[in-house]
């Protein structure tokens, strides 16, 4: 047992800290990430190697080697002054180590420097009205017809649609082949002829996600990442990404802190929210339940570090976990703003803008996103504990 | 960076755990919940491979090991629902009289096997109904409901200022009076005191709570070794059991609960070793960490252990299966040294929380 990362990685924090202390008053808010200012942070992040650290020159990044640590430092640090690690969304955390692992050279040359930098933004086409939890059921057609795919069908759900100048697209183009094989994951702009954006408004009341619709999309051939075919394996490559990144145990111990700044707050009558044993047990509980996916946390990381320890079952329930435990921690806040907690919109008696409000929605959604809870459960049965897999049905038609 | 356990401490406990599984077969643990036989015998084969003296100073014959090594021995413990003293005398006392300097002559023998420590804290940490003594003169007067280990030759009491004193078994006007539990793989007692002489060990509440924080930390890993156990049982079965043509294992309500008992308990593991480490190396996490670990381990003990019986059907409900051993230690483990609730608030007067 051995917290500490030793007196290398301690200069290195050090290296980090300075620069904080001298460049993070030039550090964006959180949340708006299509500004000047953030682009300009994110050129000067990837300069220093804050962000896209790994990533080689060649392809726009900092062409640091991979140190688990080093990003750990970095990480830490950043939250702990609240500055801004830098752009985020789907293509950077999802598309980009994708195309890393599995793209060709000419398409790491022009998609990863421009994304990483902030200039395109992707959207992730996957899911359809008639495929969600099956994904691999998914029916959006493209055949060859010359030089180019032709694309036809829906999409659903899709993220920032209405922003992205690229898609990262499943789409069927093997149809006679089993579900799983007859998949191909293709990349195209967003302004292609014969695309429809419509938005669908979530239950914060924003339209954070859409419909997609797709008639005769005319994508040149070579936009396909892998071979035909080969879409599926393309896409777990990402899921797997995206699951575990969902809900991290550092976020919801800031978001913590912030529940309890409020249950510190003195109300007309001088009394405080955290003085009343009910409420204080609540928050207590679910701190503990955040000390303990804090030190999971802490172990993946070391697992990953020493290769030592057999964590597979210790990271295949963080989603379902984390996602499930924040909506908990946001609701709580709720709870101690009793009515002031239904106050939202522009309502002026409304704290921290809203946001406790606005999460306890969205981390609703991300039990849904990303694979819902009972999908989770189905992950750990069978491939963590060896149950039995669901059966398989054929479809009737 | 390393968080996790050592090349010795994996190796310490796959040997335990097999030493164990061979040894202390359930057969044997029902013959001592059912009073065939007393844990005695399985201490003097735990004493062979060193383990009361595991936190015991080397130079009184001891492993002079830490905490985060007691609790992976406390975890198979829990995991076999071994019966023992472990809790107690390895790992309780030995906190007591090391941090006070006192009674090395009760070490040594700890460590040979020939002394049990057993300890009645509970007037410090929450009295048991209307159950309390009282000193004067170093003479106690009064009475300890649930001193744990009722078959000790000393106990360790403490009083509501977290003074420590230590009484021997033997002494005149102490009657200790087994009392029967739910848990019969560890055992209980009521002290009778009546100008019982009491030799003062500390009367420092810090060395108080260092010992509390060590107990619980020894529960939690307990707790976290049985509902393993509770869940390894529950998925095994169902892929066995066969109902509707199919083995139970293959409905999805069962695999849910199979998979919500795995995403609760993992994040144990870490929390234990965590919560043990930081008793030694990060004191001033130490009190918050062992009481929210105790708590949560509680709560999930609590879920696993109860959820693994519905998983077996009228099966889990029986005796014959035993699964009632897992159900009931993680119930012991619930109430001792603090309910949930009250170390939850511990933990929040430890982070000044509480006004
Ligand atoms: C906020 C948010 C953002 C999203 N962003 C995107 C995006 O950018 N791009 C994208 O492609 N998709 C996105 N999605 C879609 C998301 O991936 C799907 O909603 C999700 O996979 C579930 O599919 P579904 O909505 O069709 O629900 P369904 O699959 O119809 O599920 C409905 C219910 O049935 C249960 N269920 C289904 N199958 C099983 C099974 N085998 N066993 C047990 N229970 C089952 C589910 O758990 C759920 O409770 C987003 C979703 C949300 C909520």
């Amino acid at each position: 047992m051995d917290l500490s990362f030793g007196p290398r990685y301690e200069d290195f924090r050090s290296e980090v800290r300075q620069f904080i202390q001298e460049h993070g008053s030039k550090s964006p808010q959180a949340g708006n990430s299509g500004s000047k200012k953030a682009m300009a942070w994110q050129t000067l992040l990837i300069e220093n190697g804050y962000a896209a650290r790994t990533i080689p020159k060649d392809y726009g990044g900092y062409g640091g080697s991979p140190d688990i640590i080093e990003s750990r430092i970095i990480a830490e640090e950043f939250s702990k002054k609240q500055i801004s690690t830098g752009l985020g969304g789907q293509g950077i955390s999802m598309l980009v180590p994708v195309l890393l692992e599995m793209g060709s050279e000419a398409q790491k040359k022009q998609f990863v420097g421009p994304t990483i930098r902030g200039e395109m933004l992707w959207c992730q086409g996957y899911s359809e009205p008639g495929a969600g939890s099956d994904l691999a059921s998914l029916s959006t057609k493209a055949v060859i017809d010359g030089d180019d795919w032709v694309i036809n069908g829906q999409k659903i759900w899709t993220s920032t649609a209405h922003l992205a100048d690229w898609i990262f697209c499943l789409v069927r183009t093997e149809p006679t082949k089993p579900k799983h094989q007859g998949i191909s994951f293709l990349l195209f702009k967003m302004n292609t002829p014969g695309i429809e954006i419509r938005p669908l408004v979530d239950m914060t009341g924003d339209a954070n996600f859409n419909e997609v619709f797709f008639t005769d999309v005319r994508v040149p051939k070579d936009q396909i990442v892998g071979e035909r075919g080969q879409g599926w394996m393309v896409a777990n490559a990402i899921l797997g990404h995206e699951r575990g990144s969902l809900a991290p145990p550092d976020a919801a111990q800031s978001r913590l802190n912030g529940v309890i700044k409020l249950m510190e707050e003195k109300n007309f009558a001088g009394e405080k929210v955290i003085d009343n044993p009910v409420f204080r047990d609540r928050l207590m509980k679910i701190q503990g339940r955040i000390l303990a996916m804090k030190c999971n946390d802490l172990r993946l990381l070391s697992a990953k570090i020493n290769k030592n320890q057999d964590t597979q079952l210790a990271s295949m329930i963080v989603k379902l976990q984390g996602t499930e435990l924040r909506h908990e921690l946001e609701s709580l806040a709720i709870d101690v703003m009793g009515e002031l907690g239904l106050a939202y919109g522009d309502n002026p008696y409304i704290k921290g803008g809203g946001s406790w409000q606005y999460q306890y929605m969205y981390y609703l959604g991300l039990i849904i996103g990303g694979g819902t809870s009972q999908i989770q459960k189905n992950i750990i049965s069978e491939r963590g504990l060896g149950m039995p897999r669901e059966p398989k049905i054929e479809r009737k038609d | 960076m390393e968080f996790g356990l050592s090349n010795d401490q994996s190796l310490l406990q796959n040997q335990v755990a097999r030493f164990l599984k061979e040894k202390v077969p359930l057969d044997l643990v029902r013959a001592v919940a059912e009073g065939r036989q007393t844990d005695r015998i399985i201490w003097s084969e735990l004493t062979e491979l060193g383990l009361p003296g595991i936190m015991i100073d080397e130079s009184l014959g001891g492993l002079g090991l830490g905490l985060l090594d007691a609790s992976i021995i406390a975890e198979r413990l829990g995991y076999g629902v071994t019966p023992s003293p472990f809790l107690t005398s390895a790992i309780i006392a030995p906190t007591v009289l090391q941090l006070s300097k006192q009674r090395e002559d009760i070490l040594s023998k700890i460590v040979t096997g020939e002394t049990r420590v057993g300890i009645a804290f509970n007037q410090a940490i929450r009295p048991a109904h209307e159950s309390g003594f009282e000193i004067k003169n170093g003479k106690l007067d009064g009475s300890l409901l649930f001193a744990i280990d009722s078959d000790a030759d000393y106990y360790l009491v403490a009083d509501s200022d977290k003074t420590i004193y230590l009484i021997d078994r033997n002494s005149a006007g102490l009657e200790s009076i087994p009392l029967s539990t739910v848990e019969k793989t560890r055992s209980s007692a009521e002290l009778k005191f009546s100008q019982v002489e009491g030799d003062k060990i500390s009367d420092d509440p810090d060395i108080f709570d260092k010992a509390w924080n060590a107990g619980l930390v020894g529960l939690a890993a307990d707790n976290l070794g049985a509902a393993q156990c509770a869940l390894d049982q529950a998925v095994n079965y169902a892929n066995q059991r066969e109902q509707f043509n199919r083995v139970i294992a293959s409905f999805q309500a069962v695999k849910h609960m199979c998979a919500e008992m795995a995403a609760q308990l993992e994040p144990c593991r870490a929390m234990v070793w965590y919560a043990a480490h930081a008793f030694s190396d990060i004191p001033e996490e130490s009190t918050m960490m062992a009481s929210h670990t105790k708590a949560h381990l509680s709560e999930v003990g609590q879920f696993v252990t109860r959820t693994s019986t519905e998983v077996h059907g009228g099966m889990g409900f029986t005796d014959l299966v035993g699964l009632h051993y897992w159900f009931k230690r993680c119930g012991f483990n619930r109430q001792a040294l603090g309910s949930p609730e009250l170390l939850r608030d511990r933990a929040a007067i430890a982070q000044d929380l509480v006004p």
